[in-house]
């Protein structure tokens, strides 16, 4: 396969590919499955938008990625970065491959640099670690030339965190991340601290970066304009399963889930006269609800929903989709098998104690 | 906008740092006169009350320029301090001054040697142990720390002196050096340790250094307890820090890391905190010095206290005060070498 720069409609070779990965954390109360068999794949300079709720697994799903899980986390299922697997290799060989290969963008630009280092030297220590060697002319010409692509000016350069806004932090953290090109990058909420002016900027940034570095990018966040916005493709994660993912227009445009659709209607716009809020708060990942995890919540609720969890569909749009109401409502053929009472609707007792289960 | 704006530099925060060392050293200075005045009985009679005729006493108080009013005393009292007179002891007539020359180093290298120890050892196993949270290492660490801490240093330094005599009987366990060393080495900078050296004499460096090992040790102990517990919890604190899951992120290697990221960030509050033991430090001196016998400002001050010579006293406890204030002031410089956020 062939990569075609800024051609859109030629595909694109894939740099990650997750299938059926799955996260878990350790904790007193049992495994907590924070990443539930979730498949999906990033191609060079796409950008694949990440959105739900808080709490319901996409930060695990971003560091589960670069393998930053804390002690007591485990991953299991495949992950294919580059045509390598990702689980078996070493600890050292992944750990290498972080920064120089593999970047993250967090949430918190105020905290993630080292208030005690010059932005200089969070620079040399970057490109050394990957890079041994390297002279300190390279360094500083690299180094400012990122800096140069996120507007950072050179004069600058040996300044101390403390002594940049939020947004310029937020800017170098990103020139840091991209000083050693890699191929597949996280950005975690990258704008969430920030104020909209910068927001809108950090945004633009990261969008222009594939023209630039060719960068594949999971973008995380709760800000459903800044997927319209900046990514070709989203998928929606809720109670640590991707529920539906595709065209970030057509996913926009047709929501086929019902969490899709409710987390849209929840979006705030100029036109908004009432505020729309989806009831009720994600499940215990200890104990996630039999089923569809989402049915405790879900409007369109029947009585299959508690019982069977739905299975993952392509529809004609070319969107995945995992939703009984959806297959009924495009006719797909598992939906010929529901007898009338698996339609029937689920009422709100029978949601409180599936609930309570 | 220049590299250096909102923030100041580090030559502009040495000179503020240093102006307010008067402010400090006022309040100190006004503490210690207040302290020795509201200490019940008069310190003449206190002295030599029971040998003298009233009027004798009297005389006496005159001398001393107790019978002023307190005002002119304290007025007095700042004035001597200024001009670094700390005053003449009742006892037996020494200028403090001399008794702080000549003790003074001493104590200075006994503290010093002590500092030395407890950091030497301190930092490496606090660090050990929060980067090996909770484990069987960690435990122990946390558990030296403590008791080293919570031991008396008197009662540590007699169990010392009873195993090492019972052990290396010919190891020193009192005074700083033998009398034969002490009459060879001419005393030119009151520090014997550092008189020997310039003297070439090094088998008194060698000696003097013996008879520092145990005393340091005693001390060295106290603070080291203290220095474990603040640096464990600090670069557990740092561990989490965001910076260091960021530099991890980026393939920092871990050595790296916590090195560079968690020790040195966790570092910040620890300098703080051991400017703040020093003054334990000193009161620990005090004991251990009477402990191993040793000739430093402690054992005097002790002795003038007995003797109820209250301008000894109040020379000596000035004297510390103003070594209080001067280390408070180089650890605040300290810091701000280490973080850069650290300015007026």
């Amino acid at each position: 396969m062939t990569s075609v720069p800024g051609d859109p409609s030629q595909p694109r070779e894939v740099v990650l590919e997750a299938e059926d990965l799955r996260v878990w954390y350790g904790t007193e109360r049992g495994p907590v499955r924070a990443v539930d068999r979730v498949s999906f794949d990033v191609r060079r300079g796409e950008i694949l938008g990440l959105v739900g709720e808080s709490g319901c697994g996409k930060s695990t799903l971003g560091r589960g990625l670069l393998g930053l899980l804390p002690d007591g986390a485990a991953r299991d299922g495949a992950l294919r970065f580059e045509g390598q697997d990702m689980l078996s290799m070493r600890p050292r060989d992944q750990y290498a491959m972080r920064g120089a290969r593999l970047g993250m963008i967090f949430q918190e630009p105020l905290t993630r640099l080292n208030p005690l280092m010059r932005v200089s030297d969070h620079f040399t220590e970057t490109l050394r670690a990957h890079e041994q060697g390297l002279s300190g002319a390279e360094v500083e010409r690299r180094s400012l030339e990122a800096l140069r692509v996120m507007g950072i000016p050179p004069t600058r350069y040996r300044a101390y965190p403390h002594e940049f806004s939020g947004g310029m932090r937020q800017r170098i953290m990103i020139a840091l991340t991209l000083v050693l090109r890699p191929a597949f990058v996280v950005a975690d909420e990258p704008t969430t601290a920030l104020d909209v002016l910068v927001e809108a900027q950090i945004v633009r940034t990261l969008h222009d970066l594939r023209a630039t570095y060719e960068t594949a990018m999971l973008l995380i966040t709760h800000n459903l304009g800044i997927v319209a916005e900046a990514c070709d493709r989203v998928a929606v994660m809720y109670a640590g399963r991707i529920v539906e993912i595709g065209e970030a227009r057509e996913v926009f445009a047709r929501p086929r889930h019902s969490y899709t659709r409710e987390l849209l209607r929840s979006t705030i716009t100029l036109s908004t006269e009432g505020l729309e809020f989806i009831g009720g708060s994600p499940p215990d990942l200890s104990e996630p609800p039999p089923g569809c995890s989402f049915h405790p919540r879900c409007p369109d609720a029947m009585q299959i929903c508690a019982t069977r969890a739905p299975r993952a569909r392509i529809t004609d749009a070319g969107s995945r989709v995992s939703c009984w109401a959806a297959d009924i409502a495009d006719g797909a053929p598992v939906a010929a098998d529901l007898s009338a009472e698996d339609r029937s609707p689920l009422t709100t007792e029978e949601v409180l104690v599936a609930d309570e289960a | 906008m220049s590299t250096v704006t909102a923030s100041g530099s580090l030559p502009r925060y040495i000179a503020v740092r240093l102006m307010l060392v008067i402010p400090m050293m006022w309040v100190l200075l006004t503490m210690v006169f207040v302290l020795l005045r509201i200490a019940p009985g008069d310190p003449v009679s206190a002295a030599v009350g029971d040998k003298l005729s009233e009027d004798a006493l009297d005389a006496r108080r005159a001398a001393l320029g107790l019978d002023r009013p307190l005002i002119v005393q304290y007025l007095d009292y700042l004035g001597d301090v200024c001009r670094l007179d700390f005053g003449t002891t009742i006892s037996n007539g020494r200028p403090v001054l001399d008794i702080i020359a000549n003790q003074g180093g001493a104590t200075l290298t006994l503290t010093l040697g002590a500092f030395l120890f407890a950091l030497v050892v301190g930092l490496p196993l606090g660090r050990l142990a929060g980067r090996r949270r909770d484990s069987a290492l960690d435990a122990g660490i946390r558990i030296f720390g403590i008791v080293t801490y919570a031991a008396p240093i008197f009662w540590v330094g007699l169990m010392l002196v009873l195993f090492v005599v019972r052990f290396v009987p010919s190891w020193p366990t009192y005074d700083i050096a033998t009398a034969e060393t002490k009459y060879l080495v001419p005393d030119r900078t009151g520090i014997l340790l550092l008189d020997a050296a310039l003297d070439n004499d090094w088998v008194g460096v060698r000696d003097v250094l013996q008879h520092h090992v145990l005393p340091c040790f005693t001390l060295g102990l106290l603070i080291c307890g203290v220095i474990i517990r603040l640096v464990r919890v600090n670069v557990i604190q740092s561990l989490k820090g965001d910076y260091v899951e960021a530099a991890r992120a980026r393939g920092i290697p871990e050595r790296r890391v916590v090195r560079f990221h968690a020790f040195r960030n966790a570092l910040v509050p620890v300098v703080t905190v051991i400017g703040l033991q020093f003054a334990l430090t000193l009161s620990g001196a005090i004991l251990t010095e009477r402990t191993f016998n040793w000739p430093g400002l402690g054992t005097e001050l002790v002795a003038y206290v007995t003797a109820r010579d209250y301008v000894a006293v109040q020379g000596l406890v000035t004297f510390f005060a103003i070594a209080v204030v001067l280390v408070s002031l180089i650890v605040d410089i300290v810091n701000a070498l280490i973080d850069p956020r650290v300015r007026y």
